[in-house]
C-alpha cells in the first residue's frame, strides 16, 4: 500500500499514501479509515436532512449503523445494512480493496474485488457504538471547505508534491 | 540547460554532503526506534549528532540535550534543540547543492536580508499542543505509533488550523497525522520513510516553538510578472499552487526570479481538476495560468523570492510563453535565497529549460539525455489536475522543469513540455486547466464523479450550523 522501500527510506519527498481515487460523494459523503475503523457516513435517500452513521471495526468485525442522533437503524436485522453495504463499495472505490482489506484485517484472496465480496468475508456481528465520534469527525471534514485559503507560502507543502497524471 | 551544465551539476558531490547525510540518517533511525530507551547505536548516532555542529553556535545546546536525552530524559526543550541541530544539517545541505546548481547555470542570487526596522512583534498562540504531541511521537519512535497516539493530535491540529500564525504547522502536522495513520500498525511496515518523517517531525518542531522569528526584509514590487512553471502540491487536508515567473521591475532595475503561491484547505475526495474551483478567490492568477498571459502587479510585496499575491494589486496582460520567456529572460534573471529556516534539499525547485535531448526510459523511470550526460525525471510530481502526462514527456523535445535533490541525485520535475501528438506540434502546461478542463475526453472522466465541491459544500451548509 506504500511506496517506500529501500531507496525510499532516503527520500524526503516520496508519497507513502496514494491519494484518494475520484468517485461521487453524493450517497456516502464520508469515507475513513481511522481509530481501527471504517467508518463514514451515508445520506439518508428519502430524507435530505438525515444521515446514517455506519462503521466495521477492524479485526473484530463489530459492525453498526444509526442515525447522526444515535437512533438504531431500520435496515439492521442480524446482517448489515444497505448503508454498511453502500460504505463498503466507496470504501473499496476510494482507497483500492487491497488498503481495505489490511485495514479491517479481513481474510481475502484475490477473489475479493468489490465492496459486496468484501461484507460477505466479514465474521461479522451487530455491536452498538456511539455516532458521535464519527459525526463530529464528519463535520470536522466539512469544516475544512470553510477555512480561509491564504496567499503566504507553505515551504513545507514541498513535502508533499501533487501527483498522479493521467490517472 | 545545456550537457556541460549537467556536467557541472554532477562534479562529484559537494564536500561533507555525504558525511552530513550520514549523521541524520543515524538520528533518523533513533528516531525510528523511540528516543524512551536510547540504546549504544542510537546514543552513538545522537553523540555524532553533537559532534557535527560542535563548531557552530549551537554547540553547547546540542551536547547538553544530546547528554539529557543518552540518560534517559527526554524533556521538550532538549528535542527542539536537537530539531534544530538535524535542521541546521540540512540547511547546509541545501545550501552547498544550491551552490553547485547557481555555479553551473551562472545564476546570480542575492542573499537573504533581515527586515531592518522590526516593527511590532506578532502575539501568536503558543501551540505547547502541538509540541507535547511531537514529543509523545520522538519518545515512541514510528515503530510504535498506534491509533491512540493518533487520536491525540486531532485536538493540537485544530487549534492550530484555528489560528492564523500557526497555518504552516497545522499544515503540516495533518498531513503527517493522516500518513501515519494510513500506515499504522508501522512496526509492520517493511521500511519506514525514516527520512522524511524525521524531516517533518523536526520541521514541525520549529514551527511550534512560541518564541519569534527574525522576518526578512520586505520591499515593494511593480512591474511586468511573466510566468515560468507552476508546481503542485497537495495533501488530503490542503492544495498549493506555486507559480515561477521573471518579474521585470517597472524601475528598471534587473529583472528577478520570483515566485507566489496560493492555498486552500480541502478534503481528500477533493482532487484533479477539482482542486483550481478551491482557488476561485484568485481570477486574474487562474486566467493568467490558463490563457499563458503576462500579468501586471502594481505594489506587491516581495519577501526575498516570494511575491505575496493580492488578486486586487494585479491585472492581466498581453499572452507570453514560458518557453519564449524561459530562453530570453530566465538566464539573467536574479533569484533570491530563502530564509534560513525554510533551507533544506526538498524545498529546492529551480526553474530549466531542457531543450534538444533524447528521452530515455529505464527501469529506474524516465531520464532525459543531454551531450551524453543524463538527468531523471521526477515522474511522480506529475499533478492529476494538470494535462502533463508521463507519455507526453516521453515523447517530449522540449521541457520546462524544476530542478530538484532528492535521495542523493538530482531530478527534473517537468513543468510544461513541447511534444509531438499525431504528427502535430503541441505545448501543455500544469495551468492549462486553471480555468475549466480544456481535453473533452478528461472532462467527460471528471463530469463522472459529478461535482464533487458543490456535494460537499451543500451537505456543510446543510449540517455544520444546526
Ligand atoms: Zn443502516
Amino acid at each position: 500500500m506504500t511506496d517506500v522501500d529501500g531507496a525510499a527510506q532516503r527520500r524526503s519527498a516520496v508519497r507513502v499514501v496514494p491519494p484518494a481515487r475520484p468517485r461521487k460523494l453524493a450517497k456516502v459523503p464520508f469515507v475513513e479509515l481511522a481509530d481501527g475503523r471504517l467508518q463514514g457516513v451515508v445520506s439518508s435517500g428519502s430524507d435530505i436532512e438525515r444521515v446514517y452513521v455506519s462503521s466495521v471495526t477492524s479485526g473484530t468485525h463489530a459492525y453498526h449503523c444509526s442515525t447522526n442522533n444515535n437512533r438504531p437503524c431500520g435496515g439492521l436485522r442480524g446482517t448489515p445494512c444497505k448503508h454498511l453495504h453502500a460504505l463498503a463499495d466507496e470504501a473499496v472505490l476510494q482507497y483500492g480493496v487491497d488498503r481495505v482489506v489490511r485495514y479491517l484485517r479481513v481474510e481475502a484472496d484475490d477473489e475479493v474485488q468489490t465492496g459486496a465480496q468484501l461484507m460477505s468475508r466479514l465474521d461479522a456481528r451487530h455491536e452498538p457504538t456511539s455516532a458521535a465520534v464519527v459525526f463530529s469527525r464528519f463535520l470536522r471534514h466539512l469544516a475544512y471547505l470553510e477555512l480561509p485559503g491564504g496567499t503566504t507560502p507553505t515551504p513545507e507543502l514541498h513535502w508533499f508534491p501533487a501527483t498522479g497524471a493521467g490517472r | 540547460m545545456l550537457g556541460t551544465h549537467l556536467t557541472a551539476l554532477h562534479d562529484g558531490d559537494p564536500a561533507g554532503l555525504a558525511d552530513a547525510l550520514d549523521v541524520a540518517a543515524g538520528f533518523d533511525d533513533a528516531l525510528t526506534r523511540g528516543l524512551a530507551r536510547v540504546g549504544e547505536t542510537d546514543a552513538a548516532a545522537l553523540a555524532a549528532l553533537a559532534g557535527a555542529v560542535a563548531a557552530t553556535p549551537l554547540a553547547d545546546r546540542v551536547a547538553e540535550a544530546v547528554g539529557k536525552v543518552t540518560a534517559g530524559s527526554v524533556a521538550e526543550e532538549h528535542l527542539a534543540v536537537l530539531a534544530g541541530a538535524r535542521t541546521a544539517l540540512f540547511g547546509a545541505a541545501h545550501d552547498a547543492l544550491l551552490a553547485r546548481l547557481d555555479a553551473a547555470l551562472g545564476r546570480e542570487r542575492r542573499p537573504w536580508t533581515p527586515a531592518t526596522a522590526t516593527g511590532p512583534t506578532e502575539v501568536t498562540a503558543d501551540p505547547a499542543g502541538a509540541r507535547a504531541w511531537l514529543h509523545e511521537l520522538a519518545v515512541t519512535g514510528w515503530r510504535g505509533v498506534d491509533h491512540e497516539l493518533l487520536a491525540a493530535a486531532d485536538a493540537p491540529i485544530e487549534s492550530a488550523l484555528a489560528t492564523l500564525g500557526t497555518r504552516r504547522l497545522a499544515v503540516l502536522l495533518d498531513g503527517l497525522a493522516a500518513e501515519l495513520r494510513a500506515c499504522v500498525p508501522v512496526a509492520t511496515m517493511p521500511q519506514v520513510p525514516s527520512r522524511r518523517w524525521a524531516d517533518l517531525w523536526s520541521r514541525g518542531m520549529l514551527l511550534a516553538q512560541a518564541g519569534p522569528v527574525t522576518p526578512g526584509a520586505v520591499e515593494p514590487v511593480s512591474g511586468r510578472l511573466l510566468p515560468l512553471a507552476v508546481d503542485v502540491h497537495e495533501h488530503d487536508t490542503a492544495v498549493q499552487v506555486q507559480l515561477h515567473a521573471v518579474l521585470e521591475p517597472t524601475d528598471g532595475s534587473p529583472a528577478r526570479l520570483v515566485r507566489t503561491a496560493v492555498s486552500a484547505a480541502k478534503v481528500d475526495t477533493i482532487s484533479g481538476p477539482a482542486l483550481w474551483q478551491l482557488l476561485h478567490a484568485h481570477p486574474v492568477l487562474l486566467t493568467a495560468l490558463a490563457e499563458r498571459r503576462a500579468v501586471t502587479v502594481d505594489d506587491l510585496p516581495l519577501h526575498g523570492a516570494d511575491l505575496l499575491w493580492h488578486d486586487d494589486a494585479v491585472r492581466p496582460g498581453e499572452p507570453a510563453d514560458p518557453f519564449a520567456t524561459a530562453r530570453v529572460l530566465l538566464p539573467a534573471a536574479v533569484a533570491s535565497a530563502a530564509p534560513p529556516l525554510d533551507r533544506h534539499p526538498a524545498v529546492l525547485a529551480e526553474p530549466v529549460l531542457l531543450e534538444g535531448y533524447t528521452v530515455h526510459d529505464t527501469d529506474g523511470g524516465l531520464e532525459l539525455e543531454l551531450d551524453g550526460q543524463r538527468i531523471a525525471v521526477a515522474v511522480d510530481r506529475l499533478p492529476s489536475c494538470g494535462p502533463v502526462t508521463p507519455e507526453l514527456v516521453a515523447g517530449s523535445s522540449a521541457c520546462l522543469g524544476l530542478a530538484r535533490w532528492d535521495a542523493g541525485r538530482w531530478l527534473v520535475q517537468p513543468v510544461a513540455v513541447r511534444s509531438t501528438v499525431k504528427r502535430k506540434v503541441v505545448e501543455v502546461h500544469n495551468g492549462d486547466w486553471a480555468c475549466g478542463v480544456t481535453d473533452p475526453k478528461v472532462a467527460k472522466a471528471e463530469a463522472r464523479s459529478g461535482d464533487v465541491v458543490a456535494v460537499l459544500r451543500e451537505r456543510a451548509g446543510r449540517l455544520l450550523r444546526r
